[in-house]
C-alpha cells in the first residue's frame, strides 16, 4: 500500500514540485521546481530524502491532511501554524505522524510558501525528468494539477534511511526571511537604463503586485525607462528582471518563459531566490548589487546549512 | 586581406550567477543563428554547463558555478566562438499544411495594400528558418518573412488565440502551439500539433531545422 495522506482540504494553492526540469528549456517548457528550492531541500533532508525528491509546494495556506499509514514529515519554508490533532507542531523540524493523524495548518504567520516532504518522497507523475507540476502542459505531479479535496497523496519509495523525529534546522541557519533585500547583478541591458534608472533600480522600493505568480511577479515601483533598438529574443533564467515598455519591472520566477525579448536589466542571485519565493502581494523590496564573490559566500552559506543536516542524518 | 569570415568576439553578460548570456552580434541574420546553434550544442558537453538556449544571435548558458566561475566560463566561450564552426548538417524540413483564413488576414491585406491572395502567395513562397524554440512551450520563432508582409505587432493583444493559429509580426512568422494570449496578426492556421507532451523532446520543432507552408482548401 502506497497511499499516504488523504487530502480533506487542499489549501489555496498546493502542488507537487521538486528541483524542476532544466533539460526542458530549450523545447520552450519552463524549467518549474520549488519556488523556495532552500526550503524545499531542508524539508526533504529533515525527513532523511535526498534533496531532489518530491514536496507540497502550499501557496498562502496549507491543506488539511490525514495519514493513511505512519509517516515522517517535515514543515518549512512559510509558516502556517502546523498543528497535529490540533496541537502546535514545530515547523524546519521532523514530525512523526502515526496512522489517522491529522495535520492541519490554523492560518498564515509568515512568508507565502511552505514545504510538506514526507520520508520516502511524495509521488507525483513524471514527465521530461521531473515531477513537478506544470499547468500550461497538464502534466507531471498530481496529474498536472493542484491538489483538490478527496486526492490521496502516495509515497514514492520506501524510506531508505531510519527516520528519526525532532531532528531540527536552528534558526540561525535558515533565510532571514524578513530581510527584503534581493540582492543583484547587473543585467545584459543595465546600462540601457539612464544614470537616473540605474540609481532606482537598486536604491528604490518596489512592491508585489497582485499580478504575480509561480511564472513571475509584476513590481509596482517608480517608473524605469530604457532606450535603445529592440532585442532579438533570447534565452531566460529565474531571477532575472525584465523590463516591459511600460516600465514596470518583472522578476522571472520558476514558472518562467524560457525566452522573451524586453531588456534583463539585472538578475537576482540563485542565493537570493529563497527570499523572493516567500514574497506575496503587497510586499515591499528592494534589490541591492552584489559582486560575484558575495553570491559565491551567500550559496556557500545555503549550501552548508543543508550539509549540516545531512551529516546529521547519518548519526 | 581580411578574414573570410567575421568572428566577432562574443560579448559576455551575467544573468545572475548561475547563467550568462552570450551575444554574438544584434541582427536577425541567418549565419549568426547558425554560430548561435552550433555554440550552444558545443558548450552543452561541457561538464561545468547544466544547459545551452540558442537564441536568434546569442546563446543562454546556465552553468554550475561550483565548478565554474562566470570569468573563466565567458573567456572559454570566447575561445570557442572563435574556431571555426562544424559544418552543420541543415535541419529537418517540416511542410505545414495551412488554411489560409485567419481572421486578420483581411486586414494584413489592406494594411499592406495587397490582396489576401498575395499575402498568402508570399507568405507561402519561402523556406522558413526555426531562429528560436522557446517562450512557451513547443513556439518556434520563424523566419525571415519577406519584407512585403512587415508589420509591427497588433496594437491590442488579444486574450486567447487558439492553438494552431499561423501568425505574422515584424520579420517574423509562427504558429501558436496552446491557446495562450498574442499579439501576432492571425493568417492562418493547421492541424499539426507544435507541442508533443508525451515525446522528447516535447516539440516538432528544433532550432535550425526548415519550415515550409503550403497552402490548403478548407
Amino acid at each position: 500500500m502506497n497511499h499516504l495522506l488523504r487530502v480533506e482540504e487542499p489549501g489555496l494553492w498546493t502542488t507537487v514540485q521538486d528541483l524542476g526540469r532544466p533539460n526542458a528549456i530549450s523545447s520552450g517548457v519552463p524549467p518549474g521546481g520549488a519556488m523556495d528550492r532552500f526550503a524545499h531541500s531542508a524539508a526533504n533532508l529533515l525527513v532523511g530524502n535526498g534533496q531532489g525528491a518530491a514536496t507540497l509546494e502550499c501557496t498562502l495556506s496549507g491543506p488539511h491532511l490525514v495519514a493513511e499509514q505512519s509517516c515522517l514529515v517535515a514543515i518549512t519554508g512559510a509558516d502556517f501554524d502546523p498543528h497535529v490533532n490540533g496541537k502546535p507542531v514545530s515547523t524546519w523540524t521532523g514530525v512523526f505522524l502515526g496512522r489517522g493523524d491529522r495535520l492541519t495548518f490554523a492560518g498564515r504567520r509568515a512568508g507565502a510558501r511552505a514545504y510538506i516532504a514526507v520520508a520516502g518522497g511524495v509521488n507525483g507523475d513524471g514527465w521530461l525528468g521531473s515531477m513537478s507540476t506544470n499547468l500550461m502542459a497538464a502534466r507531471g505531479g498530481l496529474h498536472g494539477r493542484s491538489l483538490r479535496a478527496g486526492d490521496v497523496i502516495d509515497i514514492a519509495g520506501a524510506p531508505t534511511k531510519p527516520t528519526i523525529s525532532g531532528r531540527r534546522m536552528p534558526e540561525h541557519l535558515r533565510p532571514d526571511y524578513t530581510d527584503r533585500i534581493l540582492y543583484a547583478i547587473a543585467g545584459p541591458h543595465f546600462k540601457r537604463l539612464d544614470l537616473d534608472g540605474r540609481r532606482l533600480l537598486f536604491n528604490a522600493e518596489f512592491t508585489v503586485t497582485k499580478d504575480s505568480d509561480r511564472m513571475g511577479y509584476r513590481l509596482d515601483g517608480p517608473q524605469l525607462e530604457t532606450s535603445g533598438t529592440e532585442l532579438l529574443s533570447f534565452g531566460l533564467a529565474a531571477g532575472a528582471i525584465q523590463l516591459p515598455s511600460g516600465g514596470q519591472p518583472i522578476l522571472l520566477m520558476a514558472d518562467h518563459q524560457t525566452a522573451g525579448g524586453y531588456p534583463v536589466v539585472a538578475a537576482v542571485v540563485s542565493a537570493a531566490l529563497p527570499i523572493a519565493a516567500q514574497l506575496l502581494p503587497g510586499d515591499k523590496l528592494r534589490f541591492a548589487e552584489v559582486t560575484f564573490d558575495r553570491a559565491r559566500q551567500m550559496r556557500m552559506a545555503l549550501t552548508t546549512a543543508l550539509d549540516s543536516l545531512r551529516s546529521a542524518s547519518v548519526r | 586581406m581580411p578574414p573570410l569570415r567575421s568572428t566577432s568576439r562574443p560579448r559576455i553578460h551575467p544573468l545572475g550567477d548561475t547563467a550568462l548570456l552570450a551575444e554574438l552580434g544584434t541582427r536577425l541574420d541567418t549565419a549568426l543563428n547558425t554560430r548561435a546553434i552550433a555554440l550552444a550544442t558545443a558548450l552543452k558537453k561541457r561538464r561545468d554547463v547544466r544547459q545551452t538556449v540558442a537564441g536568434y544571435a546569442s546563446v543562454t548558458v546556465h552553468f554550475d558555478p561550483d565548478l565554474i566561475t562566470h570569468e573563466a566560463l565567458g573567456a572559454a566561450i570566447k575561445r570557442l566562438a572563435a574556431k571555426r564552426p562544424p559544418m552543420h548538417e541543415p535541419g529537418r524540413l517540416h511542410r505545414i499544411p495551412v488554411t489560409y483564413d485567419g481572421p486578420d488576414l483581411e486586414a494584413v491585406g489592406s494594411m499592406l495594400k495587397l490582396p489576401a491572395e498575395k499575402v498568402v502567395e508570399i507568405h507561402s513562397r519561402p523556406i522558413y528558418r526555426v531562429f528560436l524554440v522557446g517562450f512557451v512551450p513547443g513556439w518556434a520563432y520563424l523566419g525571415p518573412l519577406p519584407e512585403e508582409l512587415e508589420l509591427p505587432r497588433r496594437h491590442v493583444p488579444r486574450t486567447l488565440v487558439p492553438a494552431g493559429s499561423v501568425a505574422i509580426a515584424g520579420r517574423q512568422t509562427g504558429i501558436y502551439p496552446l491557446p495562450t494570449p498574442g499579439g501576432w496578426h492571425l493568417i492562418g492556421r493547421t492541424p499539426v500539433k507544435l507541442f508533443l507532451p508525451d515525446s522528447d523532446p516535447p516539440c516538432l520543432f528544433r532550432a535550425g531545422d526548415r519550415v515550409k507552408f503550403f497552402p490548403t482548401k478548407a
